[in-house]
């Protein structure tokens, strides 16, 4: 018994004592709670190489500390805004985007709902409260249920900016909480409408077209498709090729990388 | 058998009273340092946690006053105004966000009101049946099934309202939407019971059996002696069993979070249940995660946690006014 519990306990410090020696290198990364899935998912890959921190703060504090360089990495779900570029310009830092993966969100009806597609210009007015009956949009004579996720989502944020123009949703509208839960009940309500990202779509809900657009893969990557948008990384200047940073910056091209992407609900940059 | 203990009883007899009675100075010393080092720990375990709500008071009014006074005086009480009865809640804004708590605080009292409706008459029934007429058995059985419940995740429960009772109440009831204030109602209902059923069942039963053998004597019925003297005796632990299970209802998140829907306005008409409504608690839980910290959106997320303090400190004094004036009747003062 004591034997085994000394061994353990040494193994355990060998261990320790290894892990340490291997990550020497520290990895700072910020940003945006929508990316960050992917980022807390690359750096788990990456764990043995290297030792990675990634707070999740938003994308405007991941600039932020870029500039300030208080990260390696910043994760963002949207580009540098110009004030953001000069700051960083007028410390000598350059910022290179990677767009690592397209982030599309997808409106979902009611399998039995006739609609098909409909417009943003439609889909806003609903969330608007000015369109409250499916009857209006083809439909049968429904009232609709809207349901929107938590404010505080970077899905929310996505489809504020592209469909509602960051207009005000009706105070009729529902939030739930994540993007599960947002299928089961659209799943569950034959009047609801709702959205959620392409990877939650399945046999159970009706995803609409937008304008037109069907929701895929290839629209989304391709961003034919209106509500999707790129999602990147920022780095000062192009990472020197062969450093850890290059190899977590590109890490999306790997069929590992593309899986967890797919895995995190968002679309792979790539068209294959 | 007898003769041994006695001999033993006066064997320990003789080795008390054989010690010296006078303690040396260090016995002294250390009897004085362990009585009084026991005191102040056992003080300070006790004191950490009176410490912990001295400190969430703290932290909370900390955080919610730079909301309210910010500006000029006139300023401040416009922002309280608003916050207190406007209804549009639209805080995370960029252009001209709107902090209106109005339909959030009426939200909160919907669904617990709602959930008082059915867990009140249901809970003191219930209790009046386990304390009186129970046979002793069925309450064995009776008693732990009930309190369960109080066990059950509250994640739990709001997996089996958005999952089963929402479907059932768009496919039956033909509601328009399954998550709403009757949805949230009906399930905080269920969690409050074990409350109210457990300590409005000890209020029964503590009265005496002398009270109820003096009414039957009198020849009143078993059911007039439930109505007219045991209920009427014991009403204040019945109060307070009642308050206890509002405090569950008003302070649930998860439950109300997942099953109520969430938007943020007033039911109209305002007796329509089938709509959807948000509480304090599930709008805190929805919105803190991710609020910039120190911006207004976050102070007055703050302000809504005061609120619901506030509101639970007073309805626990409530109902300590009345489990303290309980206990004095039940004692014959």
């Amino acid at each position: 018994m004591m034997k085994i519990t000394v061994r353990i306990l040494m193994m355990f410090v060998i261990t320790l004592l290894a892990g340490n020696a291997m990550a020497a290198e520290k990895l700072q990364i910020d940003g945006s709670t929508t990316v960050g899935p992917i980022g807390d998912a690359f750096a788990e890959a990456f764990k043995d190489k290297v030792s990675i921190t990634v707070s999740k703060t938003g994308s405007g504090d991941g600039a932020a500390a870029l500039v300030e360089g208080r990260c390696d990495i910043a994760m963002m779900s949207r580009f540098m805004k110009d004030k953001e570029y000069k700051a960083a310009v007028n410390k000598d830092i350059y910022p290179v985007a990677h767009a690592i993966a397209m982030d599309g969100v997808c409106p979902i009806v009611h399998p039995s709902n006739p609609v098909k597609g409909l417009t943003s210009d439609q889909i806003r007015a609903i969330y608007k409260g000015e369109i409250t009956n499916w009857k209006d949009l083809g439909g049968a004579d429904r009232p609709i249920v809207m349901i929107s996720r938590d404010t505080s989502s970077g899905t929310y944020e996505t489809f504020h900016k592209l469909v509602m123009k960051k207009e005000k949703m009706t105070d009729s509208v529902e939030y739930v909480n994540s993007n599960p839960q947002a299928h089961a009940r659209v799943k569950s309500t034959v009047g609801a409408i709702g959205y959620v990202g392409l990877g939650f779509l399945d046999r159970n809900v009706k995803a609409l077209t937008i304008d037109g657009i069907k929701p895929s893969q290839s629209t989304i990557s391709k961003g034919t498709f209106p509500v999707s948008r790129p999602l990147f990384l920022f780095t000062n200047g192009y990472p020197k090729l062969g450093s850890v940073v290059h190899a977590f910056c590109t890490f999306h091209l790997t069929e590992e990388g593309q899986e967890i992407i797919e895995d995190k609900g968002f679309v792979p940059v790539t068209d294959y | 058998m007898t003769e041994s203990l006695l001999q033993r009883d006066k064997n320990d007899a003789a080795v008390e009273f054989s010690r010296p009675l006078r303690l040396s100075v260090t016995e002294d010393l250390r009897g004085f340092l362990a009585e009084k080092i026991g005191h102040a720990t056992l003080f300070s375990i006790t004191f950490l946690s009176v410490l912990a709500v001295m400190a969430i008071f703290y932290f909370v009014i900390q955080e919610s006053v730079p909301f309210i006074f910010k500006g000029s005086f006139g300023e401040s009480i416009g922002r309280l105004t608003e916050f207190l009865t406007r209804t549009g809640w639209y805080p995370q804004s960029h252009d001209n966000p709107e902090y209106g708590a109005l339909s959030i605080i009426v939200g909160s009292l919907y669904v617990t009101l709602g959930a008082l409706v059915v867990a009140v008459p249901v809970g003191v029934l219930a209790a009046v049946f386990l304390s009186d007429i129970a046979p002793f058995s069925l309450r064995q059985i009776c008693k732990p099934i009930i309190e369960i419940l109080a066990a059950i995740p509250s994640v739990a429960y709001g997996v089996f309202a958005v999952m089963i009772v929402a479907p059932w109440m768009q496919n039956t009831l033909g509601f328009t939407t399954g998550t709403n204030a009757l949805n949230a109602s009906l399930i905080l209902s269920i969690m409050a019971l074990p409350t109210i059923i457990s300590v409005a069942e000890d209020a029964l039963s503590a009265v005496g059996r002398e009270v109820r053998e003096a009414s039957y004597g009198l020849g009143a019925t078993r059911a007039e002696t439930m109505l007219k003297v045991v209920i009427p005796a014991s009403h204040s632990g019945i109060v307070a069993a009642i308050i206890l299970g509002m405090m569950r209802a008003i302070g649930e998140t998860m439950v109300v979070w997942m099953a109520s829907g969430n938007a943020s306005r007033i039911p109209s008409p305002w007796w329509d249940l089938s709509q959807s409504v948000r509480t304090l608690t599930a709008t805190i839980a929805g919105e803190l995660g991710e609020v910039p910290k120190n911006t207004d959106h976050f102070h007055v997320l703050f302000m809504i946690a005061l609120l619901l303090l506030l509101f639970t400190f007073g309805l626990n004094m409530v109902s300590e006014f009345f489990m303290a004036r309980f206990k004095k009747k039940s004692r014959g003062l």
